[in-house]
């Protein structure tokens, strides 16, 4: 009989460094002990009703879905949650938990920033240390999430080896928890790792798609037809489909960062291109070489720059309930342009992915079906890298 | 051809690590040797991964240093093939889950017993995981060696029961590295694993890197593990770093034992 917790199919596990299996063994049952706790939830629910601005909005994208004449498109406004992210569903939750646990400093790793943002400010919040490790390369494509950090009190720790992006940066971050455990509690920022940190995660994001079901019944009376998000380890994506796995009516699509291409190196699309592997805790899908070295992966996006993928997408794609597809950085570029012009709404280049795969689906689809993108973050953040993309320095 | 358990025999055992391939491959190929006739009573070869989250800056330099030099695991057990016949101590992989897993797992344990070796340490799998990999280590007769830590505590017992060939205890919170003070109770950790299994040996890594240190502990453990000191010689003198390693292996097979 097997001892492996936390399984998703064949997937997901605990592989870590013995020194942390007390460390997730504690985390495991404080999280079982407060996640029916209605004290804790109810705390939970007001912090991120009053704090972080939920629920967030549905917003029916009416002029996009006149201009490409298919299906209606909504959009999961999670750009508007404070720190422009639907990372702080997350770390509201870990650092509540955390400081029940009588934890006093988070740690956490961060692409984009955006999760790092979070961590910071929930720090913040609850007066506890916090300490960020980001990717070298990604400090310099991400200076603004740099700059907002430091101001919210955290340390931010540029990490040189490897390729210097975020999975640089969760090893780092995992070295450093088993330096210091006692106090620490590391604040992971997707659906990845060793158990229990997907499950508890998903549980935390879990309320996107529960507030998508709520909204959508509301104003048309029914479920989506498909359900669009971007994955990287994929947060945002589990949060937005875990209602509806249930509901096979509802197609679940998560769109991965092709880069430049899946038939180039510079890619990080883990379905298209990854097979099975064991890697940052977990039993999933990684890009990687045949002798199973963890493959340098590329995308214009920080945040979704990531070899492998959660392991209960990796359960959804084995089963077919979830279908990923690549979308390359010109194709995210363009979305990120169209959608700015076309709503108003300038969303993060991770989020363009899910953009731009809906602009692909939704001539396809009759004028009677419904898709929800979830808009996962805000883009003030990649206007500089985009301008850059485009030949344009703002630093000019 | 002698096995793990074998080697604690002669006092305390003094256990080498090097990463297969730093600086290359004919390099190892004579350090294996002279670290053997050195004194050493087992040594661990790591194979070296992209992403080694349990080790520090020296062992992750090591680790670039060999895969840059385009080292696979192929050519790692070809060239453990061709030196074992001239060594007789037992020579144990360290690596991570997946380059094992990668490979697929029993096809690697399978070409691993026939090059010569007698056991793997994977620090990314903790004993709940172990299922993965013990099967197919046992069908080929190679132990697969488990890890405790300062904080394994009450998992400690679960743990030595089941261990084969010995049992890893790492000395300190962290990653790999040297270190000035080692403040962990080692003697009350080595206590536990014989209180639930008599007869595993126990040996001490992490941070350990002068004689003093090797003498110390030693009085509360079967052996000694030592990793990053020797890497960094081998940083520092590459190709020539044979020599010092040699003498170095010496130094703290004496200590170990003085």
């Amino acid at each position: 009989m097997s001892k492996s917790k936390g399984r998703f199919g064949i997937h997901g596990g605990q592989y870590i460094p013995e020194t942390l299996m007390n460390a997730v063994i504690e985390l495991e049952e404080a999280y079982n002990r407060y996640k029916d706790d209605p004290e804790f939830q109810r705390e939970l629910t007001a912090l991120l009703n009053d704090y972080a601005g939920r629920p967030s909005r549905l917003y029916y994208a009416e002029k996009m879905t006149n201009d490409l004449g298919g299906a209606k498109i909504y959009l999961k406004r999670e750009d508007l949650n404070h720190t422009g992210a639907h990372k702080i569903n997350n770390v509201l939750g870990q650092a509540l938990l955390a400081k029940k646990m009588g934890k006093t400093r988070l740690i956490a790793e961060t692409g984009a920033g955006q999760h790092g943002v979070a961590t910071a400010t929930a720090a913040a919040l609850m007066g506890m240390e916090c300490v960020v490790y980001m990717g070298k390369v990604d400090m310099e494509r991400q200076a603004l999430n740099v700059y907002k950090m430091r101001l919210l009190g955290a340390d931010v720790r540029g990490v040189e080896t490897g390729t210097g992006t975020l999975k640089d940066a969760v090893s780092e971050t995992f070295r450093e928890w088993t330096n210091r455990i006692d106090d620490t509690h590391y604040c992971l920022g997707s659906v990845m790792g060793p158990h229990p940190f997907p499950t508890m995660i998903r549980d935390f994001q879990a309320v996107i798609s529960k507030e998508i079901k709520e909204q959508l019944m509301e104003k048309e009376g029914k479920l989506p037809d498909a359900v669009i998000a971007c994955v990287g380890g994929g947060s945002n994506a589990i949060g937005s489909f875990y209602n509806f796995i249930d509901d096979p009516s509802v197609q679940l699509i998560g769109c991965e960062a092709a880069g430049r291409g899946v038939d180039t190196f510079e890619t990080a699309a883990t379905i298209a291109t990854g097979r099975l592997g064991i890697f940052h805790g977990m039993k999933s899908y990684f890009c990687q070489d045949e002798y199973g070295q963890i493959a340098p992966v590329y995308s214009i996006s920080a945040g979704l720059d990531y070899p492998g993928i959660g392991p209960e997408h990796a359960m959804l794609h084995d089963t077919g309930r979830a279908k990923y597809v690549p979308i390359t950085d010109e194709e995210a570029v363009q979305a990120f342009e169209y959608m700015s012009r076309m709503e108003g709404v300038i969303p993060a280049i991770e989020s363009a992915h899910a953009v731009a795969y809906a602009m692909k689906l939704a001539p396809t689809m009759d004028r009677d079906k419904i898709i929800v993108i979830t808009i996962s973050g805000r883009g003030d953040k990649d206007c500089a890298a985009i301008a850059r993309y485009r030949g344009e320095d703002l630093h000019d | 051809m002698i096995s793990v358990r074998e080697a604690f025999k002669d006092g305390k055992a003094f256990i080498p690590f090097i990463t297969c391939g730093d600086p290359d491959l004919e390099t190892t190929k004579k350090l294996v040797k002279a670290i053997a006739e050195a004194g050493a009573d087992i040594i661990e070869l790591g194979i070296p991964f992209s992403d080694p989250t349990a080790e520090g800056p020296t062992i992750q330099e090591a680790n670039i240093r060999a895969l840059s030099g385009n080292v696979t695991t192929d050519m790692i057990f070809d060239m453990v093939s061709e030196i074992r016949s001239e060594v007789s101590i037992p020579l144990v992989f360290m690596t991570y889950a997946n380059v094992v897993f990668s490979y697929g797992t029993d096809k690697f344990l399978s070409r691993a017993a026939e090059a010569g070796i007698s056991g793997l340490i994977l620090p990314d799998v903790p004993y709940e995981e172990k299922d993965e990999f013990a099967p197919a280590c046992r069908k080929h007769g190679i132990d697969l060696i488990s890890m405790i830590a300062p904080t394994s505590h009450d998992r400690i017992r679960m743990i030595a029961k089941e261990a084969e060939g010995f049992i890893y205890c790492v000395s300190s919170l962290g990653v790999t590295g040297v270190r000035n003070n080692i403040a962990t109770d080692i003697g009350s950790m080595t206590e536990l694993v014989h209180e639930a299994n008599p007869e595993i040996p126990c040996a001490v890594g992490f941070g350990i890197s002068t004689p003093e240190q090797a003498e110390s502990i030693a009085k509360d453990a079967d052996g000694i593990i030592v990793g990053s000191a020797i890497v960094k010689l081998i940083a520092e003198n590459g190709k020539n770093s044979v020599e010092p390693v040699a003498e170095y292996v010496r130094t703290m097979k004496e200590a170990a034992n003085s």
